[in-house]
């Protein structure tokens, strides 16, 4: 048991910070989040700057530990977020490469890694959420291609995506799990309809996708037919993982600025709130090791282990609480749109429910590590 | 890194469990509460060749010489155990006190205006003047309040903690247990979404206390042995609550074992170190 890196992780962690210190002042300033070309730009171009450096493919081929460092290292130095990038970085590119054929992993791994392809998730739909399996949107067989209509919500970047990678059913008389199929769908083809939903935040996130005989080509089917429920298990897999870790580095640095913040404004002489950003402090260090802790454990079995869901029950929590501390250090400001801290409250709403809600998630962590029977 | 038990750490703390379980199971734990506890002596001297006091003191001077971490999962498993006794403070007594290490010298120690086997120690530890008995809500835990409030030693804090993450981790297993079996309205009672979660909660908690204390037996840093303070606190309090919960009517008789768990994390989570303390140390290290 021990928290100390390699040598060979301890260099590598030193050429990212000096690289890091050369490559972000030199960054263009980032764009508004309203306008969405120019984020799909800024993420693309950061992709590719990562992509030259020969750190594009942190997230798939490298050990979990330097995974962990690579995102430790980005967030302290205040480097992008992977933004619009996500999907195509943490669900579908691992998901073609440890499912797809060569010619699938040729024609659309590199466009990833060099920033040139936005990807989006079209799993969700207006009656299939938790419910995932009870997705409705059609795909029959035409020759070489699927015909695809249906619907689906809540697709985020799905506004500046090239791809989707789409559930679809192929067999609605199988049993429900069995007659889904994985798809990558240009989002350019004819019948793709985008319409952005605003969020609580005021912002268009994500959007609706409504799908009028879509045709895809066969070819860009991922796993057998009606085999897209276990195809969809391991895109799932790799959406937990470490995927926060940066995120856990952010919510440190703003409890820091919380505490100073407080102590310029006065609020720190009240003892409850002291003590309440002295509890976050021992929760954010906590949910730190609890990465340590999956990370390593993933180095010796090969998987995410279950941490998992533990983390994302913890994580999701913690951080609306921590949002909600700062509030209580802003007081009145607490409602202005135009402070800091105040739109990442909003947002932070969001956690507790994007990628399984915590409902969901405890269903996952009493049944599967716990081994309690499944309800009726 | 490698944030994980060594085979070595596995194998001490399956020893340890190993151990306690042959001499101090169920039926020993029923027996031991009575209305005068006594220390099982034997018991004790086994735990101290087996090596539990003498752990982290140095080979030199006829001890284990292992750290801070294989302490702490000793503590771990004493905890799930519900081991009475004054163990921390024979534990920090070894290599000073004489006897201490080999476990025939039991000692016990002022905390937080506190003493835990006062009438039971060979050896007590601070000021204790004007001691004065209570009926202690811990039937294994005999206490006596006393003037000095004493000095809250960091490793004791550390030790603490670990033990809490040892009830943790039991009242999540008894919560599973109960309700994998227990049939209400046809089906187990864990099937019910909402003892369900109970449990998962009970897990989580006990899960990112564990990492909390692991961590902080790693590092000794004062801030990480406060955090791992509060989240095993946390754990071990809450958990036992709910085990209690999921226990029905049955957890709130004398017979079943729940009520034991919480009342010694009651007893531990007045230790020094508390709650308050450990959240404005924590607190401070934000503005250092
Ligand atoms: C910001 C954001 C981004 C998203 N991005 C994407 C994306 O890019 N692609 C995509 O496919 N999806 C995306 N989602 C969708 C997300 O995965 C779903 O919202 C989520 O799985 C919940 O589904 P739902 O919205 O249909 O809610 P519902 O499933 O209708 O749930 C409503 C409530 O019922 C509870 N509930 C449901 N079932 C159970 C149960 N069995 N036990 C207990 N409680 C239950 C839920 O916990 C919740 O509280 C996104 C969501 C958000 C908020």
């Amino acid at each position: 048991m021990d928290l100390a890196y390699t040598p060979e992780e301890e260099d590598f962690r030193a050429r990212l910070r000096q690289w890091l210190g050369e490559v972000l002042p030199k960054l263009p300033p980032a764009p508004d989040p309203s306008d969405w070309p120019g984020r799909r730009a800024y993420d693309l171009g950061w992709q590719r700057m990562l992509h030259d450096a020969g750190y594009a493919d942190v997230h798939w081929d490298a050990s979990p530990t330097t995974r962990l460092i690579y995102l430790e290292e980005t967030e302290r130095a205040g480097a992008p977020y992977v933004g619009a990038n996500f999907v195509g970085l943490l669900h579908a590119g691992p998901t073609i490469a440890a499912e797809g054929t060569p010619e699938q992993r040729a024609r659309w791994l590199p466009p990833i890694l060099r920033g040139e392809e936005v990807w989006c998730q079209g799993f969700s739909e207006p009656g299939a959420g938790s419910d995932l399996a009870a997705l409705r949107t059609r795909a029959r067989r035409e020759g070489d291609d699927y015909v695809v209509s249906g619907s689906k919500i809540w697709t985020s970047h799905a506004e500046v995506a090239d791809w989707c990678e789409l559930l679809v059913r192929t067999d609605p008389s199988a049993p429900r799990h069995r007659g889904i199929t994985w798809l990558a769908m240009s989002m350019d083809a004819p019948g793709v309809t985008v319409r952005p939903l605003r969020t609580l935040a005021g912002s268009t996130e994500f959007a609706e996708v409504f799908l009028d005989e879509v045709r895809v080509p066969v070819g860009h089917r991922v796993g057998a037919e009606n085999d897209g429920w276990r195809v969809t298990m391991v895109t799932l897999s790799f959406e937990r993982g470490t995927a926060f870790v940066g995120e856990v580095v952010a919510c440190r640095r703003v409890l820091r600025e919380l505490a100073s913040e407080a102590r310029k404004n006065g609020r720190w002489d009240d003892p409850v709130l002291r003590r309440r950003l002295g509890r976050l402090n021992a929760e954010f260090r906590a949910l730190r090791r609890l990465t340590q802790w999956n990370v390593s454990e993933a180095s010796v079995s090969g998987v995410p282990g279950v941490g998992g869901s533990v983390f994302k029950l913890r994580y999701s929590h913690a951080r609306q609480e921590l949002y909600d501390a700062a509030a209580d250090v802003l007081g009145p400001d607490a409602l202005d749109l135009d402070r800091a801290w105040v739109l990442d409250r909003l947002s932070s709403l969001s956690y507790t429910i994007a990628a399984g809600t915590s409902q969901i998630q405890r269903n996952i962590v009493a049944e599967r590590i716990l081994g309690l029977p499944k309800g009726r | 890194m490698r944030f994980q038990l060594t085979e070595d750490q596995r194998a001490l703390k399956a020893g340890m469990r190993e151990l306690l379980e042959r001499r101090f199971g169920a039926a020993e734990l029923r027996a031991a509460t009575v209305d005068e506890p006594r220390l099982d002596r034997a018991l004790w001297r086994e735990l101290g060749e087996a090596g539990f006091f003498a752990l982290c003191v140095p080979e030199a001077d006829g001890g284990v010489g292992l750290g801070l971490p294989e302490a702490v999962l000793a503590f771990e498993e004493a905890g799930r155990a519900l081991l009475p006794g004054p163990l921390i403070a024979t534990h920090l007594a070894a290599g000073t006190v004489p006897g201490a290490a080999g476990g025939e010298t039991i000692v016990t120690a002022v905390d937080a205006g506190l003493v835990e086997w006062l009438a039971q120690a060979d050896v007590i530890l601070g000021d204790t003047a004007g001691a004065v008995p209570l009926r202690s809500m811990d039937p294994l835990t005999p206490l006596h309040r006393v003037v000095d409030k004493g000095e809250a030693n960091p490793l004791a804090v550390l030790l603490t903690a670990a033990e809490q993450l040892g009830t943790a981790t039991r009242a999540c297993e008894l919560a599973v247990q109960h309700a994998r079996t227990r049939e209400q309205f046809g089906q187990p009672i864990g099937a019910f979404q909402a003892v369900k979660h109970l449990c998962a909660d009970m897990l989580v908690r006990a899960e990112t206390a564990r990492v909390a204390v692991y961590a902080a037996a790693v590092t000794s840093a004062p801030a990480d042995i406060a955090a791992a303070r509060l989240l095993a606190d946390e754990a071990a309090v809450r958990g036992a609550r709910d085990c209690l919960q999921v226990h029905g009517g049955m957890g709130f008789t004398w017979e079943c074992e729940v009520h034991l768990h919480l009342k010694r994390a009651w007893v531990r989570a007045q230790r020094g170190g508390g709650n308050t303390e450990s959240e404005e140390l924590l607190a401070a290290d934000l503005v250092a």
